[in-house]
Parts: C-alpha cells; structure tokens; sequence
C-alpha cells in the first residue's frame, strides 16, 4: 500500500500546512483549520489523487500528551478509492473555543461522524445542518470521551425524543425542494401518518429506531435514532491494558468476534512494530474467514426471514451453529471468543482443527447451496428485493460505504485483495460485485462470499505451516508456565506483562481490517505506559446505516425490513 | 345400563389448581427484548438445535400485550431504560422477567456512564442467567428454573 505523493499533497496544504506528523507509514499533516476544508475538498478533488471517501472522522482529547498543538484534535482519515491510497489530516481545536468548519457538504460521510465528535468531545462543527447528540441521550450533559469526564459518572434518562426537531428539518428541505411552493403544513400532517418503529421492534434487529412519516404506505421521510446499545467501548478500552480491550472488542460485532479479535490486535500489532509468525497470520485468516462465513449467513437468515421466508432461517442458522462446535471447541466460547493476544493468540489450535474445520464444511455448504436454491429465483422473493432501495456507486462512496454493501454497488473494494496483508494476496479468491447495489444484489454477494471464504479456509488449511503462533518479542507474550516457575527472566517478564501491560510505544496509527461488514479501522493512541491512551473504532455499519433514510425514501413501508436486514447493520458495532 | 362414552379412554384425577400452574408454567409466551449479543444466542435457543419448544416456550411474541415473559438479552443502556419500563408496563399480569447475561444482570463488565447497572433498578427479575453471553443450555437451565417458581406460586391456593 504505496503512498501518495508527499510534495503533491504539500501543495494543497500550502499556507494551512501545519506539521507533517507521519509516522508508522501512514502520511500524516497537520492542518489549521482556518483552511481544513479548503484542503479538503482540494484533496478529494484533485484528478491525480482523488481521496474519494471520507474514511473516518473522529477527534481526540491530547490533554495528557506531551506533544500536542492544542488540547483537542479533529482527525480526518482519507482513502483513495482509485489509488488504494490512505491519507491522515489532523486539525488542532483548542480547548477554549473548540469549533471548526463542517465538512458534511464535502463527503456525506461527515455528518454523523461530526455529530458523534459533537457527542463525545463537545467540538462544534460550523455550519452542520442538524448538530446534536448521537449515541448518548439527549439529557446527556457533559462530553464522556473528553480525559476529564469520569467513566462511572451514569446519567439517568427518563424520557425518549419525538424526534420532532429533525422532522421538520425534512419537511422544510422537502419544501425547498419543491420551488417554495409549500403546501400549507397542516394539509401535510392531516394526509400524512408518523410511524414510530424501534428501538425494540422485530425488523429492528436490536436495538434500532426509526421515525417514517408516511403517505399511505409510501415512505416520505424516515429519520433513524441510534445509540440505544452505546455502552461506552472507547471509555472502557481506556481503562486497562492493551489485552484487556480483545474481550469488548469481540462484542463490537457479536455476529463474527473473532474478526474484531484480529482487527484490534492487527492495529497494536502495527503500532508497536511487531511481526507475527506465517502460522498466526494463517490461524487469523482462517477465523476471519470461518467469521464471514457465520456472519453473511446469520444476515442473510435474517433478512430472508423478513421477507417473509423463515425455512431458510433453520438452515442458515445450522451452518452457523456447526461452526460453533469448531469455535467452542478452539476458544471455549461460542460468540465472544477473545481467542487473539497482542502478539499471537491465546493458544495454538488442538490437534485435528483442519479435519472439523473440512468436516463442517463439508456438512455445511449443502444448506447454503439450498437456501440459495430457494430463493435466488423465487418470485416472491424476487419481488421483495430486485430493485429495492438501489444505490449509486458514486453515493456509497460519499457515504464512506464498504464491504459486500459497497461491493454489491459494483465496486470491487476488497482491502484483502488490495493491501494482501496475511498472505491474503497469495490465496486464490474472487471478490464478487453486484450490479444494480440493490437488496438483491447485496444478498447475493454475501452468498458468493461465503463460497470465496470457503475457497480461502481450503487453501490455508492446506499451507498452515508449523512453528510458533507467537512472537518472539519478549514483554509481548506470556512465556510458557514451565519456564516461569523455573526461570527469572520469564517470571521477570510475565510479571511485567500482567502488571504493566504490552509495552506499545508512544504514538499513533490507522489500521484497517476487512471484516464481513467492510472496513473495521482502529486509530489507536499510545502514550507508552501499557495503557491504550484513546482507541476509536471505525465502524463499518455507522457508515452504512447513515445512508439509510436516502435509500428507504420513497419506497413501500414493508421495504424498510427488507432494506435494514441487506445492510447487516450490527447494533454493537454502530453504537459501541 | 350405559356407559359413559369416555369411560374407556384413559383419565388422570387431579385438583384445579395444579393443573392451571402446570398449564401456566408450560405455555410461556416469551417477549425478547433483545439489544445485544445475548439476543443472537436466544436467536439460537429459539433454532433447532437447541429448541425451546421442547418447554413449552416456542411462540415468541414481538407485542408486550401477547407475552407473558419478557427476556431481557443484552446490554440495557441509560437511553434505552425508558423504553424497556414502557414495555414491561405494556405486558399484562401475570409476567416475569428472565435478566439474559450479565449485562441485563449487573451491567456487566460495562461498568461506565453510559450502561445501566442492572435492569432490576427499574423491572422486577424473576431469574438471574449468568454469562456473557449465556450458552443456549444456561438459558433453559434459567427457564426450568422460572417453571418452578410458576409451579410454586399456588394460584388458587393463595389465602
């Protein structure tokens, strides 16, 4: 993964430029953010480097770092779509007078991500249409990410939001929309029904809410309400050392742990310059495949299920629970693995994990080769789904799309394919596109997926070489419990490592992962004293969701279930 | 002298009262409320391979007004307290509520300002399920166990 010209991007900086901060390979600039979103909208403008998407916005509280500009920064992650080129601006925001210009004009990624930095750090975005909070309640005071809020500090909330405020944000915008030629607000409300679905709601698929205004059974405007399952990762994974954040990332998607398990310790891994042995990186693949296995059919049963189809809920769901027994068995947990350490992995597979992973295989593909027999040209089910809430390539990408969803627009980003790290470039596998980005489309890639997954488990099974799962980096990895009860030096560096954690120097990096649902990034903040110092997930689904009231406008109300269900939108990955 | 026309088939003789509380025990109507990863496994509970229908608990009802137990299956944060008092109020006598994992249980080890510790702050719990999340046989465990405490209740007996 080159990177790009550095004199190229200088250029657009020019007066703003503040500081070139790369470090770990990643190209890093400072900016002012008197000119931010000049550079910006330069950067993604710019023919030769096309920094199409808005990969993630977040900020950062640096009080307690020593270097720093300001006491916050606003962080803004790019990515070249064209080039596989990844970008890092940051803009200072000082403590007293914390605002900046919005940017969700630019990519409409940027919206929620500045309403969640609004949430979480009290950093105001100028000119954002509707800046209020996200994932906390709306009784919320105080901004939890900031160093000097408290975690325990709760706060009661006793009431839920009409939501009101928002709705006539839509309605004036539909106004406008319509040459100022405003029907008079009370014929609109009379002819016009408010339906409130979620956050506890069958199709809601957890914990998701969602206000449609509807006429007849069209949907005028739906506005989505999230947080409803915000408990806190970030805070919490400032509180221990850097293993003890494997077991909350697990259930960020509690549908496939075991890839948020190698995201995270990818991401450390990275920070702290240490390489993992062949064997690990071909164990790691092998869990993120059987993972997007699990996880595209638990979502493909879903959604099927509400349209209407529930037999091949029972099928999909028994590949799901045979790839349980191998996992339980591997990890002694079903759902919340915590099987990778920062370094290696909790423990080398049994003897005879190839022979179950090819036995359940092979028990397994029959019911997806069923279910897709069922459905891929049902009547019925084409009907629910071909053409339904189809989506341009170009809007996914200013959407900060990824994964089967953006794949499914007929865009073949696939970061295994492209940045080939864990050998991923070396196996033989195919990244499916759909054509039309339709619910249709995106259930069929995930189907194709899984027959691909299967392909990459059957490659790395064969290859696994021996030797080691961890590193041979001392303070990384508990040594062996023979060697602590008999040495100094183990007892010396297992006493290290539980009390004072994996020794990740200071810095600062992105890492990306691709995980069943798109890109899974960590940017992660070391200040060297064992402790993760702010760990922010990019999570795939936030992106994906944000879209969701543009693609459900002006389809049927019966569409919203079987558009929610295509997304795969994982509740504890969107609220964290 | 005639005989009766189901004096032949084969009859136990019991007394009212038990035989409503084996009735009500065996015909729960469960409501998930389900927010996090406890509601995935209750997804497999419910499946197959593990079958809750074996105790009498299958017919799972999305409508508080058509349920009788409520399982809570996940992490219950502050903005979603309301919403879960709402929909226990909605749920008609007689109810109970199964507290799925830790996080409904305590808060779990989401001990921070955004998750609530513990649902019963604000809803009676009938049965505590450990786990994060609970294997399916821990949750039929939890539900055999809230059968008996049915059975226990006694309703006709009560003074």
């Amino acid at each position: 993964m080159p990177n790009p010209n550095p004199d190229r991007v200088r250029g657009h900086l020019g007066e703003d430029f503040l500081a070139d901060c790369s470090s770990h390979g990643d190209l890093v600039y400072a900016v002012h953010r008197r000119g931010h979103r000049r550079v910006l909208r330069a950067l993604r403008d710019d023919p030769e480097l096309r920094f199409d998407m808005l990969m993630d916005l977040t900020a950062a509280d640096r009080m307690h770092l020593p270097q720093r500009f300001e006491r916050f920064e606003v962080v803004y992650e790019l990515y070249s779509l064209w080039n596989g080129w990844r970008l890092r601006l940051k803009v200072p925001v000082p403590a007293d007078d914390p605002h900046l210009d919005s940017i969700h004009d630019v990519w409409k990624a940027a919206n929620w991500a500045e309403r969640e930095a609004f949430d979480m750090f009290g950093i105001r975005f100028d000119g954002h249409p509707n800046l209020k909070r996200i994932l906390c309640h709306h009784e919320f005071v105080g901004h939890p990410l900031r160093k000097d809020y408290d975690r325990r500090r709760g706060q009661w909330c006793a009431t839920t939001e009409t939501l009101e405020d928002e709705l006539q944000l839509r309605r004036a915008a539909e106004h406008r929309a319509h040459n100022g030629q405003a029907e008079p607000a009370e014929a609109l409300t009379s002819e016009r029904m408010l339906v409130n679905i979620g956050p506890s709601h069958p199709v809601s698929h957890g914990t998701l809410r969602v206000l449609v205004e509807l006429e007849g059974e069209t949907i005028k405007h739906a506005i989505p309400e999230i947080g409803y399952l915000h408990r806190g990762f970030e805070k919490s994974a400032e509180k221990g050392v850097w293993n003890n954040v494997i077991p909350y990332a697990d259930r960020l998607n509690y549908v496939s742990a075991l890839s948020n398990n190698v995201a995270y310790v990818k991401a450390v891994e990275k920070l702290a310059g240490v390489e993992v042995p062949d064997r690990c990186k071909f164990i790691r693949v092998i869990l993120n495949e059987l993972s997007r296995i699990m996880d595209h059919c638990v979502c493909n049963a879903a959604n099927i299920v509400d349209v209407g189809a529930l037999t091949n809920f029972w099928y999909l769901f028994s590949v799901r629970e045979n790839i349980y027994k191998v996992l339980e068995k591997l990890t002694g947990a079903r759902l919340t693995n915590s099987y990778t350490r920062v370094g290696g992995l909790a423990r080398d597979l049994y003897p005879g994990f190839a022979d179950d992973v090819r036995a359940v295989l092979k028990e397994s593909l029959p019911y997806v080769h069923d279910v897709l027999t069922l459905v891929k040209n049902n009547r019925i089910f084409q009907e629910r789904t071909v053409g339904v809430s189809a989506f341009s390539a170009t809007e996914a990408l200013s959407y900060g799309w990824t994964g089967p969803c953006l794949r499914a627009c007929g865009v073949p980003l696939d970061a295994r394919k492209r940045d080939g790290y864990y050998f991923y470039d070396q196996f033989n596998f195919d990244v499916p596109v759909g054509e039309k980005g339709d619910a249709y489309d995106r259930i069929l890639v995930r189907f194709e997926e899984i027959f691909q997954s299967v392909r990459i488990i059957e490659q790395a099974l064969d290859k696994l070489p021996g030797g080691p799962v961890d590193t041979d980096r001392n303070r990384f990895v508990l040594p062996p419990k023979q060697e602590v009860y008999r040495d100094i030096e183990p007892l010396m560096n297992h006493f290290m490592l539980v009390m004072f954690g994996t020794p990740v120097p200071p810095g600062e990096t992105y890492d990306s992962f691709e995980v069943p649902n798109g890109e899974l990034g960590f940017y992660i903040i070391s200040d060297g004293s064992g402790k993760p110092y702010r760990v922010r997930v990019r999570p795939p689904c936030f992106y994906l969701y944000q879209a969701y009231p543009e693609i459900i406008e002006g389809s049927m109300v019966a569409d919203m279930a079987a558009v929610l269900g295509s997304l795969n939108v994982v509740a504890g990955e969107l609220d964290r | 002298m005639r005989r009766s026309p189901i004096a032949h088939e084969p009859f136990i003789t019991t007394r009212l009262g038990p035989a409503i509380d084996w009735a009500r025990k065996n015909s729960l109507f469960p409501l998930p409320f389900g927010t996090a990863c406890c509601a995935i496994e209750f997804m497999g509970v419910v499946s197959s391979q593990f079958d809750v229908s074996r105790f009498g608990a299958e017919v799972v009802r999305f409508s508080p007004r058509q349920a009788d137990l409520m399982i809570v299956a996940g992490t219950v944060v502050y903005k979603m307290a309301p919403i879960l008092r709402t929909i226990y109020a909605q749920m008609a006598e007689p109810r109970w509520v199964i507290s799925m994992g830790v996080c409904a249980s305590s808060g779990g080890f989401y001990d921070d300002y955004c998750t609530l510790q513990g649902i019963d702050q604000i809803v009676p719990v009938d049965v505590y399920v450990p786990g994060c999340p609970p294997s399916p046989e821990l949750l039929l465990d939890g539900l055999l166990k809230l059968q008996k405490k049915i059975d226990e209740q006694r309703l006709l007996e009560k003074p």
